[in-house]
């Protein structure tokens, strides 16, 4: 891929994610379902419970994408449930994107 | 001489200073989970008399009580330990003791305060009165593999009954000598997430998430074994998604049977405690986390885990069957009865308030505001085996 055609296609994703990003009510319950619901296995301050920790060191190298299909279709094998129902694949990209950067309070 | 007047002085001040002598029996705690607060209470009043800061992360914290209820030690996620003193109402020592921390038990004898830990995994046990560390068993189940710890309950003799959730397996370890503490391993299957111990002391049960089923260890056949019990309860169905695992401390044995959240089917399950065959299982409104016994075994209040967790149902043992629904708040995380049981305390963790209703009338007796409570304990629980 020539260096242009990458800077569109990093511009377009980009763009996706812009275009996908919650508005601030929502963004406000996707924080508090994380810290509170996802918390009773992940921990509040999400150091890991039963559930293993998901701050961005713990994420570091682990691939976006994998992740939200993690929250999005849970993981077979595991207690981790799939929250489909309760959020778009946008937002589950939404939130490991906080997830791996900066979480908010 | 002067030694005597100091003396004398002393007294006289110490007489100032001293409250007006009380009992604990109708005090508590309500953890307050994201602002690392306690507020103490009083179960008569059914008010607030004091708060305590400076708790660190107490997310999933529990509590439990020195045998005079006086002293309540509280277990935070962080790791952190700490003594609090109901009547001054302040913390006694406060020590961090582990990474990641689940809770703890407090020994027959009440010398021992245990708590159980997820990293690193193991189980490690303090003087009651200094929190000084006596010794630690680390949930070593393969060489170099630890794992989380679950379900530590106190049971006669100075031994902890737990689980290992990686493991898969019942540990029990003895501290009648409390610097070298001895363990046995017994095979339990997958993924026990939570355990209990019996009214009596005598059986301490483990609900397994990998299977359909609960593993039983006899503790006064230990020789015999763990085995299962409600083996496959669901024959092959789909299981529904677990949005918050259940739990089982807090006991829910009524009428000689014993009530139990099911994993991923929106029952709870009946086993009759004389065979532990399952005898029978009520349908309710959503994944139950707790199934708790109102103290004289008539009724049994579960609440559910997300996104049912506005919701409670309470059960008639008589009947047999759900007999009242309530919404009383956003995210009910926990309940606890009034010592003999005419009252409920239930946390609304979205509301920010406890509300209390009667277990009689079912209506509202009384609210007291918290951030973010989670978390309920009363004194009482200090003369109570597996709390």
């Amino acid at each position: 891929m020539s260096a242009s055609n990458w800077l569109i296609g990093l511009s377009l994703l980009s763009g996706a994610v812009f275009a996908a990003e919650p508005d601030a009510q929502r963004q406000k319950e996707l924080v508090h379902l994380v810290r509170q619901d996802c918390g009773s296995c992940h921990g509040m301050t999400l150091k890991g419970g039963l559930g293993p920790a998901l701050l961005p060191e713990n994420l570091r190298d682990k691939p976006a994408e994998g992740l939200a299909a993690t929250i999005y279709y849970g993981r077979p094998g595991t207690p981790m449930p799939p929250w489909s129902q309760f959020m778009s694949e946008a937002e589950a990209a939404w939130i490991v994107d906080k997830l791996m950067t900066h979480f908010p309070e | 001489m002067r030694l005597l007047l100091s003396l004398f002085l002393a007294l006289l001040l110490n007489a100032c200073a001293t409250p007006q002598l009380r009992g604990t029996g109708d005090l508590g705690l309500i953890i307050e989970r994201s602002s690392g607060h306690v507020t103490l209470v009083n179960t008569t009043s059914r008010q607030p008399y004091a708060r305590i800061s400076g708790l660190g992360d107490l997310s999933h914290a529990s509590a439990v009580y020195s045998r005079d209820g006086r002293y309540a030690y509280i277990f935070g996620r962080d790791g952190g330990l700490t003594k609090i003193d109901l009547l001054e109402a302040r913390i006694v020592k406060r020590i961090i003791q582990s990474g990641n921390a689940i809770g703890g038990s407090i020994s027959q004898d009440g010398r021992i305060v245990v708590a159980q830990n997820y990293t690193p995994g193991g189980i490690k046990a303090f003087d009651a009165d200094t929190l000084e560390l006596l010794s630690e068993v680390p949930a070593e189940y393969a060489p170099g593999q630890f794992s989380k710890v679950v379900g530590l309950a106190d049971t006669a003799g100075n031994k902890f009954a737990y689980a290992l959730f990686e493991g898969g397996e019942i540990r029990v370890t003895d501290f009648s000598n409390p610097k070298q503490p001895k363990t046995q391993r017994f095979p339990a299957g997958k993924q026990p997430y939570d355990g209990l111990v019996t009214p009596d002391g005598r059986h301490f049960l483990t609900g397994l998430f990998g299977e359909d089923g609960v593993a039983m260890l006899d503790l006064w056949q230990p020789e015999k074994g763990a085995r299962k019990i409600l083996e496959n309860y669901g024959r092959g169905e789909e299981k529904l998604p677990v949005f918050k695992m259940p739990h089982l401390r807090g006991w829910s044995v009524a009428q000689g049977k014993a009530y139990l959240p099911a994993i991923g089917r929106h029952e709870v399950l009946i086993v009759d405690v004389a065979t532990w065959k399952e005898v029978g299982r009520i349908p309710v409104r959503g994944q139950p986390v707790f199934v708790m016994a109102r103290p004289d075994g008539r009724q049994i209040w579960v609440n559910f885990a997300f996104p049912d967790n506005g919701k409670v149902d309470v059960i008639d043992t008589l009947a047999g069957q759900v007999v009242h629904r309530m919404e009383p708040g956003k995210g009910i995380l926990h309940m606890e009865f009034a010592p003999r049981g005419e009252n409920v305390w239930l946390s609304a963790r979205d509301d920010n308030k406890v509300v209390i209703y009667s277990t009689e009338t079912f209506a509202k007796v009384g609210e007291i505001p918290a951030d973010s409570p989670s978390g309920i304990f009363f004194a009482t629980r200090a003369a109570r085996t597996g709390f």
